[in-house]
């Protein structure tokens, strides 16, 4: 497309526009409604609805505004009657087939079709033969049908080959006979598809587990942020009378664009299960007792005194990469308070040997949206679709406009862009495999790289698959090296990472982490690490970290926000070390019999929607939410219940009355933050094989928190029940 | 489905015609290769079928389904021996293809779109005008025309088939 600028008219308006943009781009940014179904500014244009004709001086007939590019001197009209007209007569064609059954229909309220029959429909049909009717298909457990409502707009269709990158849904047979379906029956099972309930302009395709729930105009739409990953989409909570109804995505185009991952919009049912914790509970001589919350949280207090008495290095204090900022920084105050260096949450990583070469926080090492412009990709160590599914598309956008991209990974997961380069490289030797590449790009730079980023590494058996990979980092103008979960997880992390970071000095390429969790970067930048107080302080003592304080077992511990079970490396572990506690203080938000087996005190907190907090994201974005829902039963917003134990435990300077208060004293220990996330440690890595299986590495996607893991219509999906027969 | 459910004549076939497009367009080759298969498959397609060339052109199943359901040309159901195509689009229309259809579903007792219960004759619906007004009424019996179609022609006509 060239840049020239043209001068075209709207409405008797002179404005510039692009030569080559397409009218209605133009006439949207200059506020000149256009009607539209088929069209969408993320998807390609199809022009198949004619909903969006419009008026242009010298054409024979209306235009249709998304599919006309601009062009010097053109003058067009978008309410003239001709236009008005136009548009008249295909909203009538439009509603010859629809049922128009908006009374029982849940799109009712925000419905594209609906509105335009309000502004160009007529009142009374005059079509009086009978309407088709289409069979309704099961696309899985998370999107309904009523297809037909559908106007065959094919938004759903190009979503799934142009965004997902694999065609689920197609349209089946010719003119009266189209249909919208999958043809044999099947699920639609991307990770993204329950966007295309959005992109729906009718009822055809809708929310399942929302279905027949709440009317549109009823709720009040409150925005939140995800809390199951490191990307930090935006979402809109809809809320009912203070319940939680629905998510949808909320508008960011430098993180989400106008996507959420389905993990993103379906979740929220796991706040609404039944075993949600819903008031603070004793235990007293072995029977569980509902007591008052000054009474929980005065005997918190009295326990945590008593085990810990006056050698803080008794307390291990582990917390979920997904709490907030405010919660993250008073357990921090807290913890140290209590003279205790023993607070993590990393939960699930298994070696820590260089955690002093940390970056501040594990970031991506540019903002999310510079993805696309990125010329190499190699991703070390991750099942990306799976782990941060946003960024796996904007990964897939680079691929498309040209970028290599290439894995190092234990298995070919599925990817839909063409893959630059795969390196099989088995979970045990993860960090050979790397060598193998690093050694590849040695040689293929000319073998010119320093004694000190060859670390000692002599490798045999360099093959294609590694050239290949090197390959996408050599030579790039912006070259991404990103480790994802499984590295992160992995028994050899330090190893790994300091090969990543010697190939990174040899291409030229950034380093970037994919940490799990919606908050990792807020865990380390307040204090949530046993070396590091917040902003990356290098602590006096150095703590326990969340493995030792499992392998070598503290007294008393205090969980914020975890299942133990399944949040950790090691399950059998934390269970042994907790059960042998003498205190075990649990925040959490559910009530397990596991929990009931080990914990002393339990005091229930708010969900991700029910609390007033800030994640802050993976680019180091921070963003702040309201509480959107009404805590369930008698639970409470986390940071109120630990600003309260602080009082009682004398902790000074907790006087925070609201989330931003203590957000602001955080931003005040850090100060200005170097933001330099690279890595400059010395650590020298030996290439040992790792005694580990990929099925401990790889989380399942929805397995990976409490609220996600309770998600039931998720838990039916086919990538769910497929993890689980492993 | 597994790639063996096309035979390798087939297969030749089809990357002929795959050659014809630039690389990576092979999405263009559906319709031939449908052709082809359907060619050899006593005129109709099966799911198995489909699955194949999508999985031979590399494409997702749906993309190949779409194509097989939008041609009349192409049966996804299993049709009989003999295809009869009827030609009534406006000019055979006009020169009495309603009473040539009359004649032949009353004749192989079957309604127009249906297949006798032998197997051996299918009486297809067709869609368009099959371009040779000039001998209307006209048919198509497995891709040869006849025109200028009386009932007593057409007893000729299906009399030669086996
Ligand atoms: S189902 Fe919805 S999005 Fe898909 S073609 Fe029909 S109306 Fe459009
Ligand atoms: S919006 Fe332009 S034709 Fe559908
Ligand atoms: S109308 Fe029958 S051949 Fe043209």
């Amino acid at each position: 497309m060239s840049d020239k600028t043209v001068t075209i008219e709207i409405n008797g308006m002179p404005v510039d526009a692009t030569a080559g943009q397409m009218l209605i781009e133009v006439t949207d940014r200059e506020d000149a409604y256009v009607p539209r179904f088929c069209y969408h500014k993320k998807l390609s244009v199809a022009a198949n609805c004619r909903m969006c004709l419009v008026e242009v001086e010298n054409a024979p007939k209306p235009l249709p505004a998304c599919a006309t590019p601009v062009m010097e001197g053109m003058k067009v009209f978008t309410h003239s009657n001709a236009a008005i007209e136009a548009q008249k007569a295909t909203m009538e064609f439009l509603l010859i087939n629809h049922p128009l059954d908006c009374p029982i229909c849940d799109q009712g309220g925000e419905c594209e079709l609906q509105d335009l029959a309000m502004g160009f429909g007529r009142n009374v049909s005059r079509y009086t033969e009978r309407k088709r009717v289409v069979k309704d298909k099961n696309l899985g457990s998370l999107v309904s049908t009523d297809m037909t409502r559908c106007i065959h707009c094919t938004r759903c269709v190009r979503f799934g080959q142009e965004v997902a990158g694999i065609q689920e849904l197609g349209t089946t047979g010719r003119s009266e006979d189209m249909e919208i379906g999958t043809y044999i029956e099947r699920s639609v099972d991307h990770e993204l598809s329950g966007n295309i309930i959005d992109l729906c302009p009718v009822g055809a395709l809708n929310d399942k587990p929302y279905r027949y729930s709440a009317r549109a105009w009823e709720m009040l739409a409150k925005p939140l942020v995800s809390p199951h990953d490191c990307a930090g989409s935006n979402l809109f909570g809809h809320v009912l009378r203070g319940r939680l109804k629905r998510i949808v995505p909320r508008d960011n185009e430098s993180i989400n664009e106008t996507w959420i991952a389905d993990r993103d919009r379906f979740s929220y049912e796991g706040i609404y299960a039944d075993d949600r914790l819903t008031a603070p509970m004793l235990k007293v001589k072995g029977d569980w007792l509902e007591v008052s919350w000054s009474r929980a949280i005065s005997e918190a207090r009295d326990v945590l005194r008593t085990s810990v008495g006056d050698d803080g290095n008794r307390l291990g204090v582990l917390v979920s990469p997904s709490s907030t900022v405010e919660e993250m920084y008073l357990l921090n105050r807290i913890t140290r308070h209590i003279g205790s260096n023993n607070i993590d949450h990393r939960l699930r990583m298994r070696d820590f040997r260089d955690q002093d070469a940390d970056p501040v926080w594990p970031a991506l090492g540019m903002p999310i949206a510079a993805l696309e412009e990125l010329d190499g990709v190699l991703i070390v160590g991750s099942n990306l679709r799976r782990e941060v599914p946003i960024v796996a598309h904007r990964i897939r956008k680079a691929a498309i406009q040209g970028a290599s991209v290439g894995f190092v990974n234990p298995s070919a997961y599925e990817y839909h862009f063409p893959c630059a380069a795969y390196v099989e490289a088995p979970v045990q030797l993860l960090s050979q495999s790397l060598a193998s590449v690093l050694v590849a790009a040695i040689e293929m730079d000319g073998g010119k790289a320093s004694e000190a980023v060859r670390l000692g590494i002599d490798i045999a058996g360099i093959n294609e698959s590694h050239r290949a990979a090197a390959q996408v980092l050599l030579g790039k103008k912006q070259a991404l090296l990103l480790l994802g979960q499984i590295t992160l997880r992995h028994p050899r992390f330090a190893d790994v990472r300091a090969i990543a970071a010697a190939l990174c000095e040899v291409t030229g390429a950034k380093l970037g982490y994919l940490p799990e969790g919606a908050n990792a970067a807020g865990g380390a930048l307040s204090g949530v690490l046993p070396h590091r107080g917040p902003g990356g302080q290098v602590a006096r003592t150095v703590g326990l970290n969340a493995s030792e304080m499992l392998t070598d077992p503290r007294q008393a511990y205090l969980l914020y926000g975890l299942e133990p079970e399944h949040d950790f490396s090691n399950a059998t572990l934390v269970t042994q070390a907790l059960t042998a506690a003498d205190t075990v203080v649990c925040f959490s938000s559910y009530m397990t019999d596991a929990l009931l087996e080990y914990a002393d005190v339990l005091l229930p907190i708010a969900t991700f929607a029910e609390t007033a907090g800030t994640f802050i994201n993976v680019e180091g974005v921070w963003q702040s939410f309201d509480a959107a829902a009404k805590v369930l039963g008698n639970a409470r917003e986390g940071w109120r219940v630990l600003r309260v134990l602080g009082n009682e435990l004398d902790l000074p300077a907790c006087e925070y009355r609201t989330t931003a208060d203590i957000c602001d004293a955080l931003a005040a220990e850090l100060g200005n933050q170097d933001l330099d996330t690279s890595y400059k440690g010395r650590f020298k890595p030996t290439l040992e094989e790792a005694d580990i299986d990929i099925l401990a590495l790889d989380v399942p996607m929805y397995a990976i928190d409490a609220i996600v893991r309770r998600g039931s219509a998720l838990q039916e999906t086919a990538a769910a029940r497929e993890s689980k027969s492993i | 489905m597994s790639k063996g459910a096309l035979s390798e004549q087939v297969c030749r076939e089809i990357d002929h015609w795959v050659a014809k497009f630039p690389k990576g367009r092979q999405r263009s080759a559906v319709i031939s290769a449908l052709q082809a298969v359907q060619h050899e498959n006593q005129g109709f397609l099966t799911q198995d079928l489909m699955d194949a060339v999508a999985e031979h052109l590399d494409l997702p199943p749906i993309q190949v389904y779409e194509v097989a359901t939008f041609y009349s040309m192409f049966e996804t159901d299993p049709v009989g021996r003999h295809c009869i195509s009827v030609c009534t689009n406006i000019s055979c229309m006009l020169c009495g293809s309603t009473e040539i259809v009359a004649y032949l579903e009353k004749k192989l007792d079957v309604k127009l779109g249906e297949s006798t219960e032998d197997g051996k004759f299918y009486l297809k619906q067709e869609e368009e005008c099959l371009a040779a007004c000039c001998g209307a009424p006209m048919m198509m019996v497995n891709h040869d025309y006849h025109e200028n179609l009386t009932p007593q022609k057409i007893d000729e006509i299906l009399e030669e088939l086996d």
